[in-house]
C-alpha cells in the first residue's frame, strides 16, 4: 500500500497532520517550492472541489516527473475557469481540444513523445496526464477513455467527478447519483430528482479493463490523493484516478463545506475510496467513523426534496442501501489492506 | 522506380517515405488497405520511428493525430465516408488549432442508405472545415499529392486532405513511379512546429477565445488558404524539379484553348471525360470544340485560375459526384462564382452518386446536349425516371410506403444492377 491513512490524522480529529511527518513525506503543497501548476487567479467558484483536486493532483504529478509533464484537458469547468485567452493558470504545457476526445489526445501526445525519445530528438522523458470532469469522462469521452485503457497507452487519466454538468448549469450526467436534483432531473413530480437504476461507476469499468492502476480519491484526503498520483506516475501504461470533487454550485452546499462533503461521502460509504492494480483492488481507505447517509445528504440543496416536512424515508433508505452495498463490496469497514 | 501496384499500397508507400511519426488507423472501406499497408511496414520495421495506433473510432483517430501533432510529431491518418463524418468535430478542431495533419480521404458516398461506393459527398461535406482539399486524378497523382501535402501542411500549419476516389483509385492496380527516400527527403524537410507542447517552454493550446479576437483567428485561417493558392503551384513546380513529373497544382486544363464547351470535374472521372472529349473532337463525331478543366485544389478554391481557364469558352458543364440537396451542385456553385459577370452559360450535372458508373456513352449524349445548350440547369445523369415516378406514385397512394431505398431496388430488380 502506498499510503498509511491513520498516521496522518491528528488524534481525535480529521485534520491532516502534515507537520507530524518527516519533511520528505510532507505534502507537495506544503513546500514553498510547490509547482503551482494550476496557478492562482483562475475563475473557479469559491470552494471549488475540482480546482482543489486538480491543484494537488497535477502538482503531485509534476513532482513525480520532475516537472516533465504535459496535460490534455477536456472541455468543462476546469478548462473554462483556468484559461480564457490571453490568460492561463497553467504553468505546464496544456492543450484543450474537445469535450469528448481528451483520452485520445493524450494518447497522441504520448505517442509523439515515445517516437521523439526513440529518435533521440528528446533528451528528457515527458509524461502525459489527461483530465476532465465526469461529463467529459463518463459520458461524452467514454469511448476514447475506454480505447486508451484497452490499448494500455501511457497516460494517467484523472476524472474530477462533481456528479453533473456543472459548467453548463448543473445537468445530469451518468455520474449523477439517484435522487439528486439537477436542471434535467428536476425535483418535481412523484419521483423528484435523478432516477434510481441508472448511472455508472467508471472506476469499476476501468478495473474491468485490467489496466495497471485504478484509484479513487476525494478532496477530503489530499495526502491520499497525492500518494495515488505519485504511485500512478511510477507505473507505465494506462492509469485512472477518479476524484470526488464536491461542487458548491451544483450540490447546493456552502463553499466552506467542500472538504467536509467529500469526507462525508467517504465516511458514509457513498463514495468508496480504493486503489487497484491490474484489475485487483489492493487497498481501500477505510471508513473511520461511519455515518448515516442523511448526514451527507442533508446539507446539500440537491437533496432538499428528501427532507421536507415529511422526510422521504423510502428514498433515503435506498440511498443508505447503496452506501451499505459499497461498504460490503469494497470492505470499507475493514483495516484497509486487502 | 516503376511498379505495378494497388492505389492504396502506392499511397501507403508514399506516406511512409514522408517519415510519419504517428499513424492512427481505423478501418473503413475503401480506405482500409492504406492503413493496413502502413501497419505492416511499421510492424516489420520497414517504417521505423513511427507509432502505429489502432484506435477505437475515427473520432479518436483524428484526436490522437491532434495530440501527436501538437506534441510535434508528423501525423497521418486515413478515412472515408461515415468515418469522416464521425470525426468531424475533431476535423474542425485540427484546422482551428493549426495542426498540419495529413489525411487521405478515399472518397465514398454517405448514407443513409448505406453505400460503400465512390462519390465525393464525404469530403465535400467538409468544404468549410478549414482543411486544404486536394483531389487526385490518378494513382500516380494520389501518391505524389501526399508528398506535397505534408510540405504544404507544415509550411502553413494547416491540415491537408488528399482525396482519391474510393475503389476506382484505391483498389486499382496501375503502374506508378515510386520515388526513392532520398528524393522525398530532398523535397520534404523535417517538421518544425509553430507551437508545441514542451515542458521547457510551456504554452496553453486551445483555450477559449471570445468575440474580441475570434474573427481575426478565422480570417487568418482564410488568409492562409489564400496563401496556399500561391504555394500550391509553386510546390508542384518544385516537385517537378525533384521528381521529374507534373503532379498537383491548382487545376489542369485539357483542350481548352479553342473550346466552346468546357467540362469541369474533379478526380478520376477526368480520365473518362478526356476520352469522351477526344472522341467528340473527331471530325466524324461532329468535331465538337470541347475541353476539360480538372480542379485539383478544391479548397482553397482557385477562383481566378478557374475564371482564366474558362475565359474563352461559351458554356461550361460542371460534372460532379456530389449533390447539395435543395440547390443542386456543390462544386458548380463555386465555379459559377468564379465566372461571375463573364456571361457564360453554366450547367450542373450530378453524376456517379454512390458509385454509379459514369460511361462514355452517357457522357457523349450529355455533352452533345450541352453543346446545343439543351441541358437543364441541374441534370441527374442516367436518372431512372421510371423508378422515381413509381416511388412518387406509391407515396401518393399509401401513407406507410416503407423504406424508399428498398422499394426502389424492388422496382429496379437485382438484375437492374447489371446496367451499372
Amino acid at each position: 500500500m502506498s499510503f498509511q491513512p491513520v498516521k496522518f490524522y491528528q488524534t481525535g480529529t480529521f485534520t491532516v497532520g502534515n507537520r507530524l511527518l518527516a519533511p520528505e513525506e510532507r505534502s507537495v503543497q506544503a513546500s514553498a517550492k510547490r509547482f503551482n501548476s494550476l496557478n492562482s487567479g483562475h475563475r473557479a467558484c469559491q470552494g471549488c472541489g475540482e480546482a482543489l483536486g486538480a491543484r494537488y493532483a497535477i502538482d503531485a504529478a509534476m513532482e513525480a516527473t520532475d516537472g516533465q509533464l504535459v496535460a490534455a484537458n477536456a472541455t468543462g469547468c476546469l478548462e473554462v475557469f483556468s484559461t480564457p485567452y490571453p490568460e492561463t493558470s497553467w504553468q505546464i504545457p496544456w492543450i484543450h481540444s474537445l469535450f469528448g476526445n481528451t483520452a485520445a489526445v493524450a494518447t497522441g501526445i504520448a505517442a509523439a513523445i515515445k517516437v521523439k525519445r526513440k529518435k533521440g530528438e528528446q533528451a528528457q522523458d515527458v509524461r502525459v496526464v489527461a483530465q476532465g470532469g465526469d461529463g467529459g469522462t463518463t459520458d461524452i469521452g467514454f469511448g476514447c477513455l475506454s480505447g486508451m485503457f484497452e490499448r494500455n497507452d501511457d497516460v494517467l487519466y484523472i476524472c474530477y467527478d462533481n456528479q453533473g454538468y456543472m459548467n453548463t448549469g448543473v445537468q445530469r450526467s451518468s455520474a449523477t447519483p439517484p435522487a439528486a436534483r439537477t436542471a434535467t432531473t428536476m425535483a418535481v413530480g412523484p419521483e423528484p430528482g435523478n432516477v434510481f437504476g441508472q448511472g455508472k461507476f467508471v472506476p469499476a469499468i476501468a478495473l474491468a479493463h485490467d489496466i495497471p492502476y485504478v484509484a479513487t480519491a476525494t478532496v477530503a484526503d489530499l495526502r491520499d490523493l497525492e500518494a495515488k498520483v505519485r504511485r500512478a506516475m511510477e507505473i507505465r501504461g494506462a492509469r485512472y484516478i477518479h476524484i470526488l470533487v464536491p461542487c458548491p454550485l451544483g450540490w447546493g452546499t456552502a463553499s466552506q463545506e467542500t472538504i467536509h462533503m467529500a469526507r462525508l461521502a467517504k465516511e458514509t460509504g457513498i463514495f468508496p475510496v480504493f486503489e487497484a492494480e491490474h484489475g485487483e483492488i489492493k487497498s481501500v481507505l477505510a471508513i473511520r467513523r461511519q455515518m448515516p447517509v442523511e448526514e451527507y445528504l442533508k446539507p446539500q440543496k440537491r437533496y432538499a426534496h428528501l427532507f421536507g416536512k415529511q422526510p422521504n424515508v423510502a428514498v433515503i433508505a435506498r440511498l443508505q442501501a447503496m452506501a451499505d452495498r459499497n461498504i460490503k463490496r469494497y470492505g470499507l469497514l475493514g483495516q484497509g489492506e486487502r | 522506380m516503376l511498379k505495378q501496384t494497388e492505389g492504396s499500397r502506392a499511397v501507403a508507400e508514399a506516406v511512409a517515405l514522408c517519415r510519419p511519426e504517428v499513424i492512427c488507423a481505423y478501418p473503413i472501406s475503401p480506405q482500409t488497405h492504406i492503413v493496413e499497408a502502413l501497419g505492416e511496414m511499421v510492424k516489420e520495421g520497414a517504417l521505423a520511428d513511427c507509432e502505429y495506433i489502432n484506435v477505437e473510432s475515427e473520432f479518436a483517430a483524428m484526436s490522437v493525430a491532434i495530440g501527436a501533432s501538437a506534441a510535434g510529431a508528423r501525423s497521418y491518418t486515413a478515412t472515408a465516408s461515415q468515418g469522416l463524418l464521425f470525426m468531424v468535430e475533431a476535423v474542425y478542431n485540427a484546422s482551428g488549432l493549426g495542426l498540419p495533419i495529413v489525411m487521405t480521404v478515399a472518397n465514398r458516398a454517405i448514407g443513409a442508405p448505406i453505400n460503400i461506393w465512390n462519390d465525393h459527398s464525404d469530403s465535400l461535406s467538409q468544404r468549410d472545415c478549414g482543411w486544404i482539399q486536394l483531389f487526385a486524378e490518378t494513382n500516380q497523382e494520389a501518391l505524389d499529392l501526399h508528398i506535397q501535402a505534408f510540405k504544404l501542411a507544415e509550411e502553413l500549419s494547416m491540415p491537408v486532405m488528399v482525396c482519391m476516389d474510393g475503389f476506382i483509385l484505391t483498389h486499382a492496380y496501375e503502374r506508378v513511379d515510386m520515388p526513392d527516400q532520398a528524393q522525398v527527403d530532398a523535397y520534404l524537410p523535417p517538421y518544425e512546429p509553430r507551437q508545441v507542447l514542451d515542458p521547457n517552454e510551456p504554452v496553453s493550446i486551445g483555450a477559449m477565445v471570445g468575440p474580441e479576437a475570434f474573427t481575426e483567428v478565422r480570417y487568418l485561417a482564410h488568409a492562409k488558404q489564400m496563401q496556399a493558392l500561391e504555394r500550391i503551384p509553386q510546390l508542384a513546380a518544385e516537385f517537378r524539379s525533384v521528381f521529374g513529373r507534373d503532379s498537383g497544382g491548382l487545376l489542369r486544363t485539357y483542350m481548352t484553348d479553342d473550346a466552346e464547351t468546357v467540362v469541369v470535374a474533379m478526380g478520376s472521372v477526368l480520365g473518362t471525360i478526356k476520352d469522351t472529349v477526344d472522341a467528340m473532337r473527331q471530325p466524324e463525331n461532329g468535331g465538337h470544340k470541347i475541353g476539360v478543366l480538372g480542379i485539383t485544389s478544391y479548397r482553397p478554391f482557385p477562383l481566378a485560375a478557374v475564371a482564366a481557364a474558362l475565359k474563352n469558352c461559351k458554356r461550361f458543364v460542371v460534372l460532379e459526384k456530389s449533390l447539395a440537396v435543395g440547390i443542386g451542385g456543390i462544386v458548380a456553385t463555386d465555379v459559377r462564382m468564379a465566372v461571375t459577370g463573364m456571361g457564360l452559360k453554366g450547367f450542373t450535372v450530378i453524376a456517379g452518386l454512390g458509385g454509379r458508373a459514369i460511361t462514355v456513352k452517357s457522357l457523349t449524349a450529355l455533352f452533345e446536349k450541352a453543346t446545343r445548350e439543351e441541358l437543364d440547369l441541374v441534370t441527374f445523369l442516367d436518372l431512372d425516371w421510371k423508378a422515381v415516378n413509381k416511388q412518387l406514385e406509391r407515396e401518393k397512394v399509401r401513407r406507410r410506403s416503407g423504406p424508399v431505398a428498398e422499394a426502389l431496388l424492388r422496382d429496379v430488380g437485382v438484375v437492374g444492377a447489371r446496367n451499372y
